[in-house]
């Protein structure tokens, strides 16, 4: 990633016969076709789905993301509810996973003893190659039961308190709050190896300086290593939101597919990603246009989240000395 | 004269900011613990339920219909193979030509910058975004659901992280190495060729396994293209429909049946095999072949 060389140019061309020149200029030229492939098919993705979606687009306008209204058999397309339910399981995923991430990072960058950092990386690792679709195998025939009945015990516990009677209400293992910490699970470790490589690039200098005044441990991470580490942070948060946005399998089987908006927790609910997954196969027509008008503004979303989060990464890579 | 140092050190910290040392290090300490719960939880559970599943017969037999009992996932495991395998074979030599073009001929140039950003943009486009795309572009085209559907849009998902990773293993090489090559006379795309890329190809390898393998574990970009409901072997891409691992457990999750499940376990725990053999394999072979880079 970082090369403190200087790339050589390339040598001049004047003792090369043409054929070799021709070579070296076919060779340039498909090197960069491939390259350019990258933005023709992101091009291409939005070209392609949004005149798909058109129909559907044309009929609901700005209701689409306004209205609440799903009902595909009268031809209502609002989507709001699959909006919310994909922020709000993004929003309850990322409270989990964050401090988790942030945690394990600091620990291996900073208090594990040698030896026991590539182990804890190599369980992260593995937890990040487990599939989607197995997490949620899990989800709903494993933990769908038992998490069930335990929402349940919190709601009666908290019933009588105001606001938290609400928030915390219901008692379905197929529910926001389980899609949530399932989500929260998967977008640990892409946080984790996000945060510990910024991490790593935090000066040693920083390090002793905060503690040769003083600092203890935590001190020293806090104020040396998280906050000379604060923009390459926020941006490993924000890929991690647009990883939690996209995730699809796992949400799709355990959240439960009722459209709702709801503050309560433990409420069966949807999200975009997951609706398309569930309903494409039964819908044609102006309902198949509005699912894949879905994927348009979720596709919209996380170009969105990911080109800031983009912009915070480089600028922390700036700040530390890497370009 | 030194121990007098730590020990004042030591009393120069107030209870409470030690108390707070303390205590942050336990939650840190905590955070791997509840990481790692829920990892092992699951692993043991998959395990438990899958070893159960797995036996010969599973790995080879055709998928019995969703109420009856008995082993057979053999089509499953042979579309995830034959779908992983062209995507792979798509995605891999183009997605290596484009970190050619960004390292070595981009270095300093607008257009490299542009790709590269593009390709970290790509990486985080869902995956189920892909499989609409190439269902829009391609399956609504041809009219056909194949195994080949599933490849391209697997593809689309492993490019961008093909891209990135051989980036990263090409700006490991030193320049020395270019250099020496050039003085020999030796034109561009051949020092790229010939002494470039085998100084990083044991990354570059590495990385191509673990696009492979998050490929393999994908079960998003196939609902819409490869026609998932296929009972029966097919090992040809491009003609007929096919199956795969990861969408017979998306599919045999939601039945009632307790054979149906069992074979979603049994899938599961072929999958997750699959899945570490790819990931082991990319790190045994960046270990053992690692560029010897100053």
């Amino acid at each position: 990633m970082t090369t403190t060389a200087v790339r050589p140019e390339s040598p001049p061309d004047l003792l090369r016969s043409g054929r070799s020149k021709i070579g070296d200029r076919t060779f340039r030229i498909l090197a960069l076709g491939c390259g350019l492939l990258v933005v023709a098919i992101l091009a291409l993705i939005a070209i392609f789905m949004t005149n798909q979606a058109w129909p559907a687009f044309k009929q609901a306008g700005i209701h689409f993301i306004t209205s609440r209204n799903w009902d595909p058999n009268n031809n209502h397309f609002g989507a709001l509810a699959f909006i919310y339910g994909t922020l709000g399981v993004s929003l309850i995923a990322l409270v989990f996973a964050v401090p988790v991430s942030l945690g394990i990072a600091l620990f291996i960058t900073e208090i594990a003893p040698l030896r026991f950092r590539t182990p804890v990386v190599y369980v992260i690792d593995l937890l990040a190659a487990i599939p989607s679709v197995v997490f949620g195998l899990w989800g709903i025939l494993a933990l769908q039961t038992p998490l069930g009945k335990f929402y349940g015990h919190v709601s009666n516990f908290f019933s009588g308190v105001p606001i938290l009677d609400r928030i915390f209400s219901g008692n379905a293992g197929r529910s926001f709050f389980t899609a949530g910490l399932i989500v929260a699970l998967m977008i640990t470790p892409i946080i984790t190896s996000l945060t510990r490589e910024v991490f790593a690039t935090v000066p040693r200098t920083q390090k002793e300086a905060a503690l040769a005044l003083g600092a203890t441990r935590w001190e020293m991470m806090r104020t040396s290593v998280l906050g000379y580490g604060r923009s390459g942070v926020v941006g490993a948060v924000m890929l991690g939101l647009g990883r939690a946005m996209g995730e699809t399998i796992a949400v799709a089987l355990i959240i439960g597919s009722v459209p709702s908006i709801t503050l309560s927790l433990f409420h069966p609910g949807d999200a975009m990603a997951a609706v398309i997954a569930n309903q494409f196969g039964e819908a044609s027509g102006t309902f198949r246009a509005a699912l894949i008008g879905l994927g348009v503004v979720l596709f919209a979303m996380t170009i969105v989240i990911n080109v800031i989060a983009r912009g915070f990464v480089s600028r922390s890579e700036r700040a530390t000395g890497r370009a | 004269m030194t121990a007098k140092v730590e020990s004042l050190s030591v009393s120069s910290i107030s209870a409470g900011r030690r108390i707070r040392n303390r205590l942050a290090i336990g939650l840190i300490c905590l955070a791997i613990v509840v990481a790692a719960v829920p990892l092992i939880l699951m692993m043991v559970y998959v395990l438990r339920k899958g070893a159960s599943a797995i036996s010969w017969k599973f790995l080879t037999k055709p998928i019995p219909p969703p109420r009856e009992k008995g082993p057979g996932m053999g089509p499953a495991v042979i579309g995830t193979i034959v779908i992983t395998f062209w995507a792979a074979v798509m995605s891999i030599p183009l997605g290596i030509l484009g970190a050619i073009y960004v390292t070595e001929y981009g270095a300093r140039n607008r257009l490299a910058r542009v790709i590269r950003f593009m390709s970290d943009v790509m990486a985080g486009v869902p995956s189920i975004i892909m499989g609409l795309f190439i269902y829009t572009a391609y399956t609504l085209k041809t009219h056909k659901l194949t195994g080949f559907g599933g490849s391209l849009a697997l593809a689309c998902l492993m490019l961008p992280i093909v891209i990135r990773s051989t980036e990263a293993m090409l700006s490991l090489v030193p320049g020395d190495l270019r250099e020496a090559s050039y003085a020999l006379g030796t034109s561009k795309s051949r020092t790229v060729l010939t002494v470039v890329m085998p100084a990083a190809l044991p990354g570059i390898t590495s990385g191509c396994l673990l696009a492979v393998a998050r490929a393999a574990g994908e079960t998003a970009p196939l609902l819409f293209t490869i026609g998932i409901l296929q009972l029966h072997s097919n090992w040809n891409a491009f003609k007929g429909s096919n199956t795969a691992l990861s969408a017979q457990i998306f599919v045999n999750a939601q039945q009632p049946f307790a054979g149906a499940q069992q074979r979603a376990w049994g899938a599961a725990l072929t999958l997750i095999g699959m899945v570490l053999i790819l990931t082991i394999a990319a790190r045994v072979v960046s270990s053992r072949f690692s560029v010897k880079a100053s």
